[in-house]
């Protein structure tokens, strides 16, 4: 064979070699697009290596207030199944992006089309809803992912959900659910062995997104430095919030990554409250990797802050 | 695991006190192999109930784990129960479309509300902000999935003008859901997708009035009946590009026979640039050909009807190009507390066509061939929560070329400056504004800007405004 032949037998190779690559549906083949790392963090466990999850924002983002942006389009444009909060988190972004996808099979009502939160019963579901409660939500609280109880159900449906968009590979999701399930269930046990000291123990917070766990793990709120869900905090109210601090003596100050911790330090720094940087999801600390680790991280920051009470933090 | 251990004790004891006979006879032999098939048989048997238990413990911790949060969300339910009891239950007016309403009202100061720029002649829904308290377009958003195909969107607007109570129909289309591939139709009135803001309705401009650029070359908006299809890419890199074909009788256009003369092309792509920062950026195209356009604005005070001329362009074919971009930052792509918008457009615009001037008994006529551009760019920065401020500069530039001038009545000079034809000067503003933002639904913003027409010896026109703008109902979602 002359040197001639060689060099165009090159191309044509690569070329069918990189068609071959993007025809061959065994590996990753499932474009999941998940709205929140919780949910991308989900959709790995169940899915595996049959699954390529493209997450929409970040532990740094109020899943509330983003846009749909171009990239996030084009992803959401070839995704085969999508996994978002639901009960109108992403009311100001998604049905935006569907309807800019061009996708049909992620639209409303398509089995590629998954809620997490509407798997599950919703704590602080209103009655009469009225934009003077601040940016609420008739359909409830919709962080639902500090609840493990209920993210081993949203895991459970969403597990069956890919076998039914995938029949292929259902077998893999449905042992992989076993699998998770079974370490899953353990790890609840070791980390309410763990918090048993936090049961009863009051915190004040930012914003309403831990309801869910601090109801799993009995705390309870003796405020929030929001005024109303979703308004920024002003002084008046967060002066209102040192009163009541005074009188109830929470054992710290709850924070999310995506909040500003101007409000909490102000309180912080006047009650000598431990202000405790939660992650909330994935990546919103060093430690909190995955699932299980965010639960550990959480109960471990959890505890460590009640062991602090009484003592200034930094 | 206990009750193994027992077992196997048992099982070891007899086994062990089996053979502490002396002699062992033929028959004893047997019934050692008896008793030891026995002891097997119980040991089998003892071993497969004890796997049963441990089975069956397991099985009963699993059981109670899903029990308690089966208990713990029926108590929920239970506590949540007589709160709704209309939960589950369909009601025919959970399929209501989405409805949401825009509240603008404004105070302003103007020097003079007249909008005349030199070398363009205006149409649409150019114009200025009435002097004093008035209300803006107040909208009405209707909006749905229709059903698993289609999306449907009605948006109206209801202005005060000279007096008088009109509804104004903005959008009216429907839009596929399901075609997949990419692609999407969408058909009825609607905003073309040409530029950046042509398809963002006023509201959710970051000023209080429209770039110039729109004013000047669109009408305000390009807002045209007909189909839109746009395709995105399956690339990583957002790439759209769609194609509408419009009736052609709105302003840039006018008038015309088919009633389907307008054509549009626009592509757009974006992506991110960090976790912080994203662009778009676009270009398009418009060509249309009519028959009669209009010249005048659609002044908010009545303007059109003081004059009494017939200023018209006939035979005309117009083509404007466009390119915009935008620029968007937040720290970590949190806009909460902090974000910084930049965004400019460039639109050219090549019209020609019979000029016809007619005002009484007296007329002109001229061949009119025009060259127009303009631009607009602006910065906004929200530099604590709720607090914006934002800046912009708009420029326009006219070179028209008249021809075959026919006097009837009226000098060349008076035709260029009552017409709009005459390029005598590049109109440009400045605009500062400074809005607040109580709430995601509400701002109240305050805008200064200075308009310098153009027009030799004219002063400039000093624009103070405070407007507010409220939106009641559900979330509208904002493009990018």
């Amino acid at each position: 064979m002359s040197l001639k032949n060689v060099r165009w037998v090159i191309p044509v190779v690569s070329v069918l070699l990189m068609a071959t690559m993007f025809a061959n549906p065994a590996h990753g083949s499932l474009r999941v697009f998940a709205c929140e790392p919780e949910w991308a963090a989900l959709a790995e466990q169940l899915g595996g290596d049959q699954v390529r999850v493209f997450t929409a924002t970040t532990a740094f983002q109020d899943p509330h207030h983003i846009e749909a942006r171009p990239s996030l389009i084009a992803k959401a444009r070839r995704a085969g199944v999508l996994i978002c909060t639901g009960a109108e988190l992403e009311i100001g972004w998604l049905p935006l992006l569907l309807r800019q996808s061009g996708n049909a099979d992620i639209q409303p009502g398509q089995p590629g089309h998954f809620l997490a939160a509407e798997q599950v019963e919703r704590l602080e579901v209103l009655e009469n809803v009225d934009r003077s409660a601040g940016d609420v939500h008739a359909a409830g609280n919709p962080h639902v992912h500090l609840d493990p109880y209920r993210l081993l159900r949203i895991a459970r449906a969403f597990a069956e959900r890919l076998s039914e968009v995938d029949p292929d590979q259902a077998n893999v999701y449905r042992s992989n659910f076993a699998t998770f399930k079974q370490r899953w269930q353990e790890a609840i046990q070791g980390w309410e062995s763990m918090a048993t000291a936090l049961k009863g123990s009051r915190v004040v917070v930012h914003h309403s997104n831990f309801s869910y766990l601090l109801d799993w793990l009995d705390m309870e709120v003796v405020a929030d430095l929001e005024p109303k869900p979703g308004l920024p905090p002003t002084t008046a109210h967060l002066v209102r919030v040192q009163a009541t601090v005074k009188a109830e003596k929470p054992a710290a100050i709850l924070l999310s990554t995506y909040h500003n911790d101007k409000p909490a330090r102000w309180l912080a720094d006047r009650s000598d409250l431990p202000l405790v940087r939660l992650p909330f999801t994935i990546g919103g600390n060093d430690d909190a990797k995955d699932l299980f680790s965010l639960y550990q991280t959480t109960v471990s920051l959890l505890l460590e802050a009640q062991s602090q009470t009484g003592q200034i933090n930094d | 695991m206990r009750m193994q251990i027992v077992a196997a004790t048992v099982v070891a004891a007899l086994s062990i006190s089996a053979p502490t006979h002396a002699e062992i006879s033929e028959s004893d032999n047997q019934e050692i192999k008896l008793l030891k098939q026995q002891l097997d048989s119980l040991k089998h048997d003892y071993e497969s109930r004890i796997q049963a238990l441990e089975a069956r413990i397991e099985a009963t911790a699993i059981n109670a784990q899903e029990a308690r949060s089966q208990a713990q969300q029926v108590s929920q339910e239970l506590a949540q129960k007589p709160a709704r009891p209309e939960q589950g239950k369909v009601s025919s007016n959970s399929f209501n479309p989405a409805i949401s309403l825009i509240l603008d009202g404004r105070s302003t100061s103007i020097d003079e509300t007249e909008l005349s720029l030199p070398g363009f002649q205006l149409g649409g829904e150019a114009g200025l902000p009435e002097d004093g308290f008035a209300t803006g377009h107040n909208e009405l958003v209707m909006s749905a999935n229709i059903d698993d195909t289609f999306y449907g969107e009605l948006s109206t607007a209801i202005v005060r003008e000279a007096g008088e109570t009109e509804v104004e129909l903005e959008e009216a289309f429907i839009e596929t859901l399901a075609l997949g591939h990419g692609l999407t139709l969408k058909a009825g009135q609607f905003y073309s997708g040409i530029g950046y803001l042509n398809d963002v309705h006023d509201h959710a401009h970051d000023f209080a009035d429209r770039p110039l650029v729109y004013e000047a070359l669109l009408g305000g908006h390009l807002l045209d009946t007909g189909v839109q299809v746009s395709w995105l890419a399956p690339t990583d890199t957002y790439l759209r590009f769609g194609a509408e074909f419009l009736s052609g009788s709105e302003y840039p256009s006018g008038d015309n026979g088919s009633n389907a003369e307008g054509f549009s092309l626009f592509a757009k792509t974006g992506g991110d640039i960090n976790a912080s920062s994203s662009w778009q950026l676009g270009a398009s195209y418009y060509t249309a050909e009519f028959d009669v356009r209009e010249a005048g604005g659609h002044h908010h005070h009545g303007g059109e009807e003081e004059s009494g001329a017939d200023n018209e362009l006939l035979n005309g074919e117009v083509e404007l190009y466009g390119v915009d971009f935008v620029y968007k930052w937040a720290p970590q792509g949190n806009p909460r507390e902090r974000n910084f918008i930049f965004q400019a457009e460039y639109f050219f615009r090549d019209e020609d066509g019979d000029a016809e001037f007619v005002e009484g008994a007296d007329f002109a006529e001229a061949y009119y061939d025009g060259e127009q551009y303009g631009y607009y760019a602006q910065a906004i920065y929200q530099f604590m929560p709720r607090w914006r401020i934002g800046a912009r500069y708009d420029y326009l530039n006219a070179d028209n070329d008249i021809s075959d001038y026919v006097d009837g009545g009226i000098p060349l000079d008076e035709f260029l400056e009552e017409s709009g034809l005459g390029d005598e000067g590049n109109p440009d503003r400045y605009t500062l504004m400074l809005d607040y933002s109580p709430s995601h639904f509400s701002r109240i913003r305050l805008q200064y800007s200075q308009l310098d027409t153009g027009h030799e010896g004219a002063d400039d026109n000093d624009i103070l405004m405070l407007q507010y703008l409220m939106s009641l109902g559900s979330h509208g979602a904002h493009k990018y």
